[in-house]
């Protein structure tokens, strides 16, 4: 179902999103049963995870260290005393038969994430601003797996109990571009926060949107579908777009949008109708007799606050208004904190950080990707790279050069300074020994110097060529230009 | 053998067979043998016991005469042999909670207070039967078989608790646990002529006692007299970082504090004897008395919102029931009738396993939950509770404990009031604000009275409540009382 321009222009996508990010405590939400991800089915599991008789929950201080470290992420509000709830469902993965989690006082409402959406390299990134409606604590579900040609299913429940925070958000999403802008955008934080690994194959992250469509100009929301089963950025996008698309046709046909949640099915493209408000489950709520209301004092705010790192809003605009960076290199440098911190322990070294920038965003990361490697796998060190980027700077040897130096720097693992020493790589920026090349090279050609004089330009490229080569590329380019131009009139 | 025969027939049998043992007069298997021996013998007549753990007693019982031999310290209840009902889970041992959905289910660990009773040298004799989930008050809900009163086989022992009261005084063990949601240890405790002990909520920890209503269930002691109760509620009560409701206060040692009654001033609140049977308000008017006379003053107090308790609880025990029970679905442990889908499975496993008392509520507090129903229901039952709390609040600026009847009526006939629960219902009348307040309660013997449909007199309790971790307090009234009379110290004439 695509979207014609058309449409778009007509129609406007109504999103939000309720993001579940599991948090990397070692042990589970209300047991001391291990969180750890995989293991053998029903290997991290106790009483409790089983929901035998006579068990009860005891809240992990860890995870909440963890919720309240991503609340006060998103600048919301802490609530001193937020209470846990039972949700009800009968499913073989809910042990209990229901869900402790938070309904009507969660630990953090309000709040907002910033992130810039993505664009070509040298452009500005569009800034947009989300809010959220809330941050609240939950156990996470066992995993039940149906076993094709047997008529049983199988449950494993090292998953259940497992800390999570759901992350709600207001329906500031407009494109199904912008959801996935805004699910990095958290992905990243909790990284930076070192609360969750935020592996959607692995279910770290995930996420459900509520999506409607209105026609532009229209103040009241239309009617919303609830999209779950999207396990990958890839998936969400695609099914956003696809909803988009399903409500606009409908609207388009005078149809009502029906209020339901739909699954995404990967192989089909398709999303499919699971079940109506009308099916929809009561899920029986009330506060969670096993467990006092959570109070969190001033004090436990202000110990968690003052252990939050730099975040990534932060880290941007330090970059750009700082250390002079574009909004693009800054996006890009800060988009993962192992490649914030790389830049940073090279520019602590005294390197210029524009450089470094580019070096890092246009060689480093461009090769790394092709070899699949991460930056901390990178054979190049931070220290390293500032080495290169300084002798660049200091004119020692010119940007030309410093890409064979950068290869070999890879390949070898040798320090900048070591190869330049060892290949005698020394910018010539002595004016008479370039000019003295500069008119050999004009001499030894005459038909070329008389093409370029007669209009064609590009041949002073030529020219350049034929210097560098009887320099060995020490030459400094800016000046053989000059002169070459200057010989050349 | 006739050392063994006195402490078993001794006013206070825990703390006999505790100083016995620890000075090795007798040891904790002579005990034990002897009580498996007084089970074998009587309990066919009763039904207090589910299952008898001859072996696992056997075994504690040695091992704790050899940790005698050595010289180690035995715990504070050396040799004192127990039973447990069977809503507190045991280790190895089968633990239904008198469901059919439990059946043959053997926990892989033990709860805190068997965990605790064992550290203090308790034997285990066995489970107790009770009403299924602890939901009733006649013990005629399990689905296991009734208990008979020693009193009277005819009648019931009361509930859930039945099995705990009726073992205690019958003298098939020297103390029993039991838990008290509604009145669940203090009104068996009452039909039977037992002490009964429902402590503050969260001093004794629930973990490893199955939920019936998470917010009112106790732990407590059945026993002969208070002094036992005192010492075994010690023995039990406690910190567990295991329970996120229990208390962080330490446990005092009640045997030391005095039981003089000089000074104590009983609330009477008028509530508590409106329309009560002259039969039942002769003795426990005659109880305060002898309290007063021994220096206690009587102040008459107001508990204007008791009338609202039994609503009120029937709204909160139900709702959390029906959140506590939704776990037995057949997937994991327990009882699972095959289906062809996982919905009928459901359904067929929990229209099996579970009674019909059980289904009630569970229906009942299901509907209270629905969306739409909450501020209507458990809201406004919640918002009742704190009135309740309140009046208690109130009364406890002018009073140290609260006197009155622990039930309107002694024990009744089995199957007099199985058709009409709502009846049922209103005989914990006295016994459920002390659970919609959190405070610590207790029934003690105070007298007889002859049953309106004939046959032998039937023990009557005095309850006495006290305000949140106040023990100490019904300790006192209780130990003053049974100092000055010996209602406690009568046995059920086919068991004496």
């Amino acid at each position: 179902m695509s979207i014609t321009a058309k449409d778009r222009a007509d129609f406007e996508a109504v999103i939000g999103l309720e993001c579940h990010v599991q948090l990397q405590t070692t042990t589970k939400a209300f047991t001391t049963a291990s969180a750890a991800f995989g293991g053998a089915p029903n290997s991290h599991v106790d009483p409790y995870t089983l929901a035998l008789p006579g068990t009860l929950p005891v809240l992990s201080r860890a995870a909440v260290d963890c919720a309240l470290k991503i609340g006060l992420a998103t600048s919301c509000t802490i609530r001193r005393v937020s209470r846990f709830a039972r949700k009800h469902y009968f499913y073989p993965d809910s042990p209990k038969g229901y869900q402790i989690s938070q309904y009507d006082e969660p630990l953090c409402e309000g709040g907002t994430v910033e992130f810039p959406m993505p664009c070509k390299p040298g452009e500005k990134p569009e800034l947009r601003s989300v809010r959220l409606t809330r941050i609240h604590m939950e156990e996470d579900a066992g995993k039940n797996t149906h076993v094709v040609g047997t008529p049983y299913s199988l449950v494993d429940f090292n998953r259940a109990g497992v800390a999570l925070v759901e992350i709600v958000s207001e329906p500031d999403i407009r494109s199904a571009q912008e959801a996935v802008a805004y699910l990095r955008a958290i992905r990243q934080i909790v990284r930076y926060l070192g609360i969750s690994d935020g592996n959607m194959d692995e279910g770290s992250l995930r996420a459900d949107a509520n999506v409607s469509v209105r026609p532009r100009g229209q103040a009241e929301y239309g009617t919303k579908a609830e999209l779950k089963n999207m396990n990958s950025f890839k998936n969400i996008e695609a099914a956003i777009e696809y909803e988009i698309g399903r409500q606009i046709e409908q609207v388009k046909r005078g149809e009502r949008v029906v209020q339901e949640s739909r699954l995404w099915n990967v192989e089909k493209s398709i999303s499919i109708s699971m079940r109506s408000k009308e099916e929809a489950h009561d899920y029986r709520y009330f506060p969670e007799p096993d467990l006092p209301p959570l109070s969190v004092d001033e004090a436990w705010i202000a110990d968690v606050q003052r252990g939050l790192p730099e975040l990534p809003v932060a880290k941007r605009r330090r970059y750009v208004e700082v250390l002079g960076l574009t909004e693009y290199d800054a996006a890009v440098l800060t988009a993962d904190q192992a490649i914030a911190a790389y830049f940073e322990a090279a520019q602590h070294e005294g390197a210029p950080p524009k450089l470094v920038a580019n070096w890092l965003g246009s060689e480093l990361l461009g090769r790394l990707n092709k070899e699949e490697k991460n930056i901390e796998q990178s054979p190049i060190s931070a220290l390293a790279l500032a080495g290169l980027t300084k002798l660049v700077d200091d004119k020692t040897i010119s940007g030309k050069m410093a890409k064979g130096v950068f290869d070999t720097m890879w390949a070898t693992g040798k320090t900048a300074r070591q190869i330049v020493d060892e290949e005698g790589l020394v910018q010539v920026t002595d004016s008479t020994a370039i000019e003295a090349a500069c008119k050999a090279a004009v001499d030894a050609n005459p038909k070329q110097a008389e093409a370029y004089r007669s209009g064609k330009a590009t041949m002073l490229g030529f020219f350049v060529g034929q210097v560098m080569k009887a320099t060995q590329g020490k030459a400094n380019p800016e000046l053989v230009n000059e002169i070459l131009k200057k010989l050349l009139s | 053998m006739t050392a063994v025969k006195e402490l078993m027939s001794a006013p206070d049998p825990v703390a006999a067979i505790a100083a016995a043992v620890r000075s090795k007069q007798v040891t904790a298997l002579e005990i034990t043998e002897a009580y498996l021996a007084r089970i074998a013998a009587h309990d066919g007549k009763l039904g207090c016991y589910y299952r008898v753990d001859t072996d696992g007693a056997r075994a504690l019982a040695k091992n704790l005469d050899e940790k005698i031999a050595r010289g180690e310290e035995p715990g504070l209840l050396a040799g004192v042999p127990i039973g447990v009902k069977d809503l507190l889970v045991t280790s190895g041992v089968e633990t239904t909670a008198g469901s059919k959905i439990l059946e043959g289910w053997i926990p892989p660990y033990d709860g805190t207070v068997v965990a605790k009773l064992k550290v203090a040298g308790a034997i285990l004799l066995g489970k107790l039967s009770m009403d299924e989930f602890a939901m009733g008050s006649s013990n005629e809900t399990s689905a296991y078989g009734n208990v008979k009163n020693p009193w009277d086989r005819e009648r019931v022992p009361g509930g859930s608790s039945g099995g705990s009261a009726a073992a205690v005084a019958a003298g098939l063990c020297a103390a029993s646990i039991g838990t008290d949601t509604g009145g669940s240890i203090r009104q068996p405790a009452s039909l039977t002529g037992t002490t009964g002990l429902k402590p503050t909520y969260g001093r004794v920890s629930r973990y490893g006692v199955i939920a019936f209503a998470s917010s009112l269930d106790q732990v407590g002691p059945f026993a002969r007299s208070a002094a036992d109760a005192a010492l075994v509620l010690r023995a039990i009560s406690g910190h567990d970082p295991h329970d996120a409701t229990s208390l962080p206060e330490s446990v005092p040692d009640w045997s030391a504090e005095s039981s003089d009654p000089k000074g104590l001033r009983i609330g009477v609140p008028a509530e508590y004897f409106e329309g009560l049977e002259a039969s039942i308000a002769a003795p426990v008017n005659a109880a305060l008395k002898v309290l007063e006379a021994a220096g206690a003053t009587l102040v008459p107090v107001k508990l204007p919102h008791t009338r609202y308790g039994v609503a009120a609880y029937y709204i909160v025990a139900t709702a959390e029931c029906s959140s506590n029970l939704a776990r037995y679905d057949g997937v994991r442990y327990g009882l699972r009738v095959p289906a062809d889908s996982l919905g009928v499975m459901y359904k067929k496993t929990r229209a099996a396993g579970f009674g019909p008392e059980v289904k009630r509520r569970i229906m009942l507090g299901t509907y209270a939950l629905r969306s739409g129903y909450y501020d209507a229901y458990y809201r406004k039952a919640q918002q009742v509770r704190t009135l309740v709390k309140r009046d208690f609040e109130e009364a406890f600026r002018h009073c140290d404990v609260i006197a009155g009847p622990t039930s309107p009526q002694v024990a009744f006939k089995l199957g007099e009031k199985t058709a009409d629960p709502l009846s049922m219902y209103l005989s914990d009348i006295y016994t459920i604000p002390c659970n919609l307040a959190g405070l610590p309660g207790m029934s003690i013997p105070c007298g007889f009275a002859a049953p309106k449909d004939g046959g032998p007199q039937l023990p009557v309790g005095l309850q006495l409540l006290a305000a949140p971790l106040a023990e100490g307090q019904l300790f006192r009234a209780a130990r003053a009382l049974q100092q000055r009379t010996d209602f406690h110290t009568r046995r059920p004439p086919e068991f004496a």
